[in-house]
């Protein structure tokens, strides 16, 4: 089978995001970008199927400006086959991604589709689910485990309290948490590589989706600063601290 | 308007997240809650509910039968919400799929009807956003809402059928790690573990003595659950729980945005920590550098 990685490129998750004077949004011009760490740990479990014989091709995809280019090579550098850019300017929602991934997936027509549970943007965790359902597809979220197995995956899941197994029929959406595996490093001469493998470009408006905005930014704003706090000498000043001052302790 | 709220059961009670998530769908109006499996006589005894629709069968909630039952109730409500719970983010978002809805996940604040503030960038900006949605999905981050009491409701109920089971997706089984102590998401105290506390059994020898003193819940950052330290399920962060109780004991981390995402909205935190500039003592209301190795025991020994 065929599987399909969406990615992101994000600001880079080592960079404290500075939100924009004019409370607008969050600066991004001239910050470091990267692939969204989930997304390189959906790609990695991918190619740990190509490498079973579970999959025969791994394509990623990626959704926006023309830089997300350099995401998508960064995927081919860790070993999928092809790229596909979707490309647009727009600000996306995940219902508007959702849905040019659906045009994708039925153009494509992979088995399995693996993606992070969220992106370290906008922390939405809701791009697989609703492409999920779009395609009438099972979904296995949160994936700490895939096992392919005779047109099934079985899917360990992280719930609250422990692990869920669920059994998918594929095809199916997987989306990847973080213990799912540890994502490889792309080596320089795979980087060269990447540079020869096929990344085609689709403008998102020859795809005929409506990927209008349901939702208006009224504004964004830095979350409230806690006070600098104290430093205290002993457990036996911290422990008073705590009973006579902040009063948390009986 | 009316809301409809899908509620969770623990152990025969209505999970405190979700009485937050009723809480706030009070903002709305009315409000219904959705039960699947037992429980229904917690479920009838909440406070400020008008309804409960039950189903008693299907106890597994999986994402697709359950979205698919939701979606077909919604037009009904001009609200659907559930807490940021593990179900909540796997089925709302597949209901605002099914409606072709843009679905607010996590959501802090509710300033209107169709207005939402919600944290981006790990906890380092807010957004406030309209929705233009015929109906709104949202997930609650439940520490951010007060929740409703338990007890004191005596809602209706109304039984409905079971929804055909999908067959593309089938429950096999679910592995709970047991643990006496209160859950993270409603614990008044927490004691958190990082790296530094260096092995799994530190935490039981370092941590527990204190978190027993205190009734306090056991957390570890992704640094020391990476490490195979302490269960996936007890990280406290981005990708872990958001928790704010009111006092957050750190000990032996260092404080990464990812872990600040997740408990840098408790009421009072305290940093124990051998680096003076680890960053967690940026947001430390108390700070004490020292060696947990010393310091837990003593702690333990002042309490």
């Amino acid at each position: 089978m065929k599987v399909l990685v969406p990615v992101k490129r994000v600001v880079d998750y080592n960079i404290k995001p500075r939100v924009a004077a004019d409370g607008s949004g969050v600066e991004t011009q001239g910050v470091k970008m990267s692939m969204n760490p989930f997304d390189e740990i959906a790609l990695e479990e991918a190619l740990r199927l190509r490498e079973k014989g579970h999959a025969q091709e791994v394509v990623a995809v990626s959704i926006g400006p023309q830089a997300a280019q350099d995401t998508l090579r960064t995927a081919m550098a860790m070993g999928a086959d092809r790229a596909i850019l979707i490309r647009t300017d727009a600000e996306l929602e995940p219902l508007a991604v959702a849905k040019l991934l659906q045009a994708v997936v039925e153009r494509e027509q992979p088995g399995l589709v693996s993606m992070g549970k969220q992106a370290i943007d906008d922390d939405m965790n809701a791009t697989g689910q609703i492409l999920a359902a779009k395609l009438g597809w099972p979904q296995g979220t949160f994936a700490s485990e895939v096992i392919v197995d005779n047109g099934s995956a079985i899917v360990s899941r992280e719930i609250d309290g422990g692990v869920e197994v669920v059994s998918l029929t594929l095809p199916a959406v997987i989306t990847a948490d973080l213990r799912l595996n540890e994502p490889r490093y792309a080596s320089l001469p795979n980087i060269m590589k990447a540079r020869k493998k096929p990344l085609e470009t689709i403008e998102a408006d020859s795809l005929d989706v409506d990927i209008a905005p349901r939702l208006k930014v009224v504004s964004v704003s830095e979350p409230p600063a806690r006070e600098a706090g104290v430093i205290v000498k002993s457990v036996e000043e911290l422990v008073n601290k705590l009973k006579t001052e902040a009063k948390v302790l009986p | 308007m009316t809301a409809l709220v899908l509620i969770e059961i623990e152990q025969g009670q209505v999970r405190q997240a979700s009485r937050s998530a009723i809480a706030a769908a009070s903002h709305f109006g009315d409000v219904d809650v959705l039960l699947f499996g037992e429980g229904v006589d917690a479920a009838s005894a909440l406070s400020g509910v008008r309804k409960v629709l039950h189903v008693p069968a299907a106890p597994h909630l999986l994402a697709e039968p359950t979205a698919a039952f939701i979606a077909q109730h919604a037009e009904a409500y001009s609200h659907i919400l559930s807490p940021a719970s593990a179900t909540g983010k796997n089925v709302l978002p597949r209901v605002a799929g099914l409606l072709d809805v843009q679905p607010l996940t996590d959501v802090i604040e509710i300033k209107g009807d169709d207005t939402f503030v919600r944290p981006i960038y790990a906890g380092n900006a807010l957004v406030t956003v309209q929705s233009a949605d015929r109906i709104k999905v949202l997930t609650i981050r439940s520490s951010n809402f007060d929740p409703v009491d338990a007890t004191g409701g005596s809602a209706a109920v109304e039984v409905l059928d079971l929804p055909a089971e999908d067959e593309k997706s089938r429950f096999v089984r679910v592995e709970l790690s047991n643990s006496d102590r209160p859950e993270l998401e409603v614990a008044r105290v927490i004691i958190s573990g990082g790296k530094g506390v260096k092995d799994a059994r530190n935490f039981e020898t370092l941590l527990a003595p204190v978190a027993d003193k205190l009734d306090a819940a056991i957390g570890a950052s992704r640094a020391a659950v990476d490490a195979g330290f302490a269960p996936n399920e007890m990280q406290v962060g981005q990708t872990g729980k958001i928790v704010a109780p009111e006092l957050y004991i750190a000990v032996g981390l260092s404080g990464a945005l990812q872990h600040l995402a997740g408990m840098k909205d408790s009421r009072t935190i305290v940093a124990i920590n051998i680096d003076p500039d680890a960053p967690i003592f940026k947001v430390a209301d108390y700070g004490l550098v020292g060696d947990l190795f010393e310091v837990m025991p003593e702690l333990a020994k002042a309490l």
